[in-house]
């Protein structure tokens, strides 16, 4: 790759790391920003889903000519109308299953069938007509209860991989994995203090504002447009072209403003729906889900049951770490438990490491992606642990972290050598903070913890269109889903040496651009935003060969600085220096339009870690938590627009604080979820917060020209310890279940009374 | 499924009467449009009472105040003199749902709706607040706490509608409070609520009181033996502890998503004794 | 069902329309008026991104019939710039990148506006409370607080 990957050492930006505004905000202070469920088209109809209400039920039957005889329906679709074109990707084939059931239902929330009318009421009215004969089976939502030997099985097909010999009998463990190196047997036998500790974290979602919305219009010919918020338009046209046999350019997608994703739409599930129904009627079709539907029906994250051992010497240094973890991810494969074995112990330099994952499925929504996927369930697990462990060592948690800490050249828990990293740097800074030293009073309580992501590369595709103003449109495949349209310009700015509001970007259509992988792994101003950079650099070869040109010179003579084409040194000849407007001015009369462009699949994405202080207060009488002080240190590689990425150390910590104190799936006896909104899925509201104080890091990684390393995901890694831990401080309790709910920490609170009195 | 918007209560009154399907009272709408809007009502009448001027009073006399059915929430925080005689009643209205509820909500919906878990209505019990009635047979008033019958019920007839609440007027040294526990610090339906009202004799001792508890049964309850627990002191810590014990031995609570039976038991017990406290303060800084 | 008419003013501006009885606020602004400023989160009152203003009384449009605003004053969003030059608010959310994904952003003008209107000058708590009622899940809150407190300075000097 020509990439000179020292310059970001030493690089004076101009505009990189300032905090212009967003391209697109005006629309979006306005009103005037579309999103998904603002769309319309002529002619338009209505979709609705009808949904099993059963947690697990066959499905024997399904009549709808009552629906069809109402006047204003004008489709109905079930599984009939979605045959297995899949052709043995049985990945796609789970997809295919969960966006209409076919011989069963697998939780509740499932579609079954779906109508398009003329109007929302009697689209509604429709669904009641159709007639679904279940069969109830027998139902298991619980992680730990789906691995039992006598639970209801999902799927006939599921023996699970990765252990020897491989089962004869169907289960509901899809997957073994295995992590590590060392012998942790042996690392135990070296340790003089051993703590084992077993953790239980609830599913949560991810709690966009926006649901799911998108408005499909194909006709008889197969050719088609969608209009969706999603995390990846491309993603969405090649699955649902797939699913439906459709020609994959045949079907263009554009990607609306986007009200949320945290890896929750980053797959399809009302979208080949309303291709169907459009299909079927002839017409354009609407879907939008309900905020129930969001609930019941979209992809929260694995609920987890975890076994974490680890074990010190009595100064302090970690000799063996081991970990269990256990992931239901709904009525699927594919829970994330492969990234929660691999990201347990990824902050630690550790001789001995293992750490196993299973993959179970159970009757619950299939899971989606959220925000570090896997990695902060086993984070509460490993983080708590390691806190208890460094106050029996006797060593304050922070120096216990510091003298076990991954960093440079260490062979980390998942496999790879750490290049340069962040994490000992993030700790410093944690103990040189104001917040670390500040005071606390009774019943308050000061915890941290530290976490780690991957990052991501992937797929991008970037087209840089110079104007004869010299203003430049930059279009991306990438959906702007935190204000990467900014970071974007910015970068493309900085290489061309022009003014930040001199460059204006799109979102392009999957019809208008190459394949751009979905906004997800926090890849988009990593991967998107390298793209943009060795797009406008393709521009930048362009408009020195126009320059060139005009001044009768080799291409070779003109070198590009601050924003304008010279001649490369005297030799070169005598040229007043010609700036991207002039040269853009002329670009008529030198042959054309001048446009740089980038293709890739990149690589070379940076690991980041993040070290949070967190102080809470807890109420002993009624088990409140109230979050007092946060500190959020993150290592960001570099910063291009430091306001965006301060907001996504701040989101994802208050995602995290909310999933560690009250947000949780509530399953009743009949597989039906108790709280399917807002009202009582318990999302942290603004009163509930204090500030969140930033701290941004920059150890610039090799593998970007500016040092760029994703920022998104590893902030909602270290919260769930962090409040852990700090309620543990405060109180005395170790909390080894999320959420920290006030009813479990009271029942804690009053079992530690009676230890306490009984010791008395 | 048709909209009215009478003018009296009369006509409101007569539509409710005379409809052979489903009719709603439509105040505030900030339980009702939830319930339409999730199917879990599928009225053939709505009955908009906003425009009949007594709903959207309020009227202080010499026997004590009088606020009008569809009185918001949020006109209930800006009236300084009601918030001054009855502060307990007021901080409850004030705690249902967000600012945006708060411009739409009214006491008389929250106690319509008849949710064992109503914030206002804790409140409303231990001020002794009662009901006007308005019906195909004239006027009646009752005591608040005969309003809800049961989790959604009411004991509201065919036709009737509550035209307003009535709240006592002051006695010197009184002071009521309510408190709630929610997991968040707003947005979330009580897993507790109660209401303490009292009053002091000359010497600070407690010579009247009333207690209610919310989410705790599937009606709010009033205590007497926990107005009992504290008349006649000046709750001390044992009387403090009296009245706590009193309040979690009436709960009848149960398990739900919310809360469990015992953390309701335990908490309704804490909560008391701080409304009680808070109760005192006032009272002991009224006039 | 039977149709309603109704006369009401929309950021000042004189409408008519007809609506199903059942219909909210939110569904005529959206569906029939083309106005989709205010956003559907929820549709139970409890995330604020359809907040309006009625007769300069914040609530949220998904809780509001349609056919109840006879006669009465609709402030939506689209009614927060005056012309070209965006009100205060606006101008800080986007200084201070109050807003990631912006779904929620006019739920949270329109009722920050509303706090403002009443309480020129708010402590953070006093937003905080204010906003509760508005969910936003990309920016934990922090900027918003500050953009408010800030838009709240300025609105105070000018």
């Amino acid at each position: 790759m020509p990439l000179d990957n020292t310059e970001s050492q030493t690089r004076k930006f101009k505009v990189i790391g300032t905090r212009p505004i967003r391209p697109d905000g005006i629309d979006k202070v306005t009103g005037r920003a579309r999103f998904g469920a603002d769309a319309v088209a002529p002619g338009m109809l209505i979709g609705r889903v009808l949904r099993s209400p059963h947690a697990h039920a066959r499905i024997k039957s399904i009549d709808y000519s009552k629906a069809m005889k109402l006047a204003g329906v004008k489709a109905v679709v079930t599984k009939d109308d979605f045959p297995d074109k899949t052709d043995g990707d049985a990945a796609l084939y789970d997809v295919l299953y969960n966006v209409m059931a076919r011989e069963k239902a697998l939780y509740e929330g499932h579609a079954v069938a779906a109508v398009a009318a003329t109007s929302a009421a009697i689209a509604k009215q429709a669904l009641k007509l159709i007639k679904v004969d279940y069969e109830v089976l027998p139902h298991v939502t619980d992680v730990d209860e789906a691995m039992k030997p006598n639970a209801p099985v999902l799927h006939s097909k599921i023996f699970t991989d990765g252990v020897e010999p491989k089962p004869k009998k169907a289960s509901n463990v899809v997957r073994r994995y295995e992590f590590g190196h060392g012998d942790v047997d042996a690392g135990f036998k070296r340790a003089d203090i051993v703590i084992e500790r077993h953790f239980r974290t609830e599913a949560t979602h991810q709690g966009y504002i926006e649901p799911h919305a998108c408005l499909a219009n194909v006709g008889p010919d197969g050719q088609g447009e969608l209009w969706v918020c999603t995390q990846g338009h491309f993603m969405v046209r090649d699955t649902c072209a797939r699913l439906l046999g459709m020609d994959i350019t045949k079907l263009r997608v554009t990607a609306s403003e986007i009200g949320g994703g945290f890896g929750g739409k980053t797959t399809v599930f009302i979208e080949p729906v309303a291709l169907a129904l459009s299909r079927k009627a002839n017409r354009p079709v609407k879907v939008v889900m309900s905020r129930e539907e969001v609930f019941k029906a979209t992809g929260p994250t694995s609920s987890s049951s975890i076994d974490v051992k680890i074990g010190c010497t009595k100064d302090g240094r970690i000799v063996a770490g081991d970990a269990t973890l256990r992931y239901q991810g709904g009525a699927f494969p594919g829970s994330p438990v492969e990234f929660g074995a691999m990201t347990a112990f990824a902050q630690y330099d550790l001789e001995n490491v293992r750490a196993v994952g299973y993959d179970v499925v159970a009757n619950r929504p299939k899971q989606a992606a959220y925000r570090a996927p896997g990695a902060p369930m086993a984070n509460f697990a490993v983080e708590s642990v390691i806190e208890e462990m460094a106050h029996k060592v006797g060593m304050e948690p922070i120096d216990f972290r510091i003298k076990n800490a991954a960093r440079e050249g260490t062979h980390s828990s998942y496999g790879p050598v750490y290049g340069p990293i962040g994490l000992l740097a993030t700790l410093q800074k944690a103990r040189e903070h104001p917040h670390f030293r500040a005071p606390l009073g009774k019943n308050q309580g000061r915890g941290m913890a530290c976490g780690f992501w991957f990052n991501f590369g992937g797929q991008s595709c970037v087209t840089l269109n110079v104007g004869v103003d010299g203003t430049v449109g930059l279009v991306t495949g990438s959906p702007d889903i935190g204000g990467s349209r900014a970071s974007m310009c910015l970068m493309a700015a900085e290489e061309l040496g022009i003014p930040y509001d001199k460059v204006r970007s799109v979102v392009a259509d999957t019809g208008s651009l190459g394949y751009n992988d979905v906004t997800d792994g926090s890849r988009t101003t990593f991967a998107t935003g390298m793209a943009c950079i060795l797009a406008a650099r393709d521009a930048i070869k362009k408009l020195c060969a126009r320059a060139a040109q005009i001044w009768g010179i080799p291409e070779d003579a003109v070198v590009w600085e601050n924003g304008h084409a010279r001649p490369a040194g005297a030799n070169a000849g005598n040229f007043e220096p010609m700036s991207l407007k002039e040269i853009a001015a002329q670009a008529p009369s030198t042959g054309g339009p001048i446009a740089g462009h980038h293709e890739y699949s990149a690589d070379g994405a940076g690991v980041s870690f993040a070290t949070h202080i967190c102080d809470s207060e807890v109420d002993p009488e009624t088990g409140f938590t109230k979050i007092l002080r946060y500190t959020v240190l993150q290592d960001a590689g570099k910063a291009i627009h430091p306001s965006y990425v301060e907001g996504q150390f701040q989101g994802g910590a208050v995602q995290g604080i909310g999933w560690a104190l009250n947000e949780e799936y509530i399953y009743g006896k009949d597989g039906r979820l108790q709280n399917a909104g807002f009202l009582d899925y318990r999302i942290p509201v603004c009163s509930d917060l204090p500030m969140i104080d930033t701290v941004i890091l920059e150890i610039p990684n090799p593998g970007h020209p500016y040092g760029v390393r994703g920022v998104g995901e590893t902030s909602i890694v270290p919260p769930l310890a962090a409040v852990a831990n700090s309620v543990s401080a405060a109180v005395g309790v170790r909390m080894t279940e999320t959420p920290i709910s006030p009813p479990k920490l009271l029942k804690a609170l009053e079992s530690l009374g009676g230890m306490k009195k009984a010791a008395e | 499924m048709r909209y009215e918007r009478p003018n009296t209560l009369q006509a409101a009154s007569q539509l409710l009467a005379k409809e052979k399907g489903s009719a709603y009272v439509l105040a505030g709408g900030t339980d009702l449009l939830v319930r339409l809007r999730t199917g879990f009502v599928e009225p053939d009448l709505i009955v908009d009472i906003k425009r009949v001027a007594v709903t959207r009073t309020i009227a202080k006399g010499a026997t004590g105040w009088k606020i009008g059915a569809a009185v918001t929430g949020a006109e209930l925080g800006e009236n300084a003199a009601l918030k001054k005689a009855w502060p307990g009643v007021v901080e409850a209205a004030n705690l249902i749902g967000s600012k945006q509820v708060q411009g739409r909500c009214t006491m008389t919906g929250n106690l319509c709706n008849a949710s064992p878990a109503a914030d206002s209505v804790p409140a409303l019990v231990a001020a002794g607040a009662k009901a006007v009635i308005v019906g195909p047979k004239g006027r009646r008033t009752i005591p608040v706490e005969q309003v809800p019958v049961g989790p959604g019920k009411t004991s509201l007839k065919k036709g009737e509608i509550i035209e307003s609440l009535l709240l006592p007027a002051r006695p010197a040294r009184s002071g009521d409070a309510y408190l709630r526990f929610i997991p968040r610090t707003e947005m979330d339906i009580a897993v507790v609520g109660v209401g303490v009202s009292l009053t002091l004799d000359a010497k600070g001792v407690v010579k009247d009181a009333r207690v209610a508890l919310g989410a705790v049964a599937p009606t709010v309850l009033l205590v007497p033996e926990a107005a009992k627990a504290i008349i006649g002191t000046k709750l001390d810590a044992r009387a403090m502890d009296a009245l706590a014990a009193a309040c979690s031995a009436a709960c009848k609570p149960i398990d739900d998503k919310r809360g469990t039976k015992d953390y309701r038991i335990k908490v309704a017990g804490v909560l008391a004794k701080r409304a009680a406290r808070i109760a005192l303060d006032r009272a002991k800084g009224s006039k | 069902m039977s149709a309603v008419t109704v006369n009401a003013k929309i950021n000042g501006d004189p409408v008519e329309f007809v609506c199903e009885p059942d219909e909210t606020l939110l569904d005529v602004l959206r569906n029939r008026l083309g106005m989709t400023g205010a956003k559907e989160g929820c549709s139970t009152g409890d995330c604020g991104a359809c907040s309006v203003t009625i007769d300069g009384r914040l609530t949220c449009s998904c809780l509001v019939l349609g056919a109840e605003v006879e006669g009465l004053n609709i402030g939506t969003i689209e009614g927060m710039a005056n012309g070209e030059k965006l009100h205060p608010l606006q101008k800080k959310f986007l200084e201070h990148a109050a807003l990631q994904c912006g779904v929620c952003t006019p739920g949270f003008l329109v009722a920050a506006k509303s706090l403002l209107d009443h309480n020129p000058k708010p402590t953070e708590t006093e937003v905080r409370f204010a906003l509760a009622g508005n969910l936003c899940r990309c920016t934990g809150y922090d900027k918003i607080v500050r953009a408010v407190m800030d838009a709240a300075a300025e609105m105070r000097r000018a």
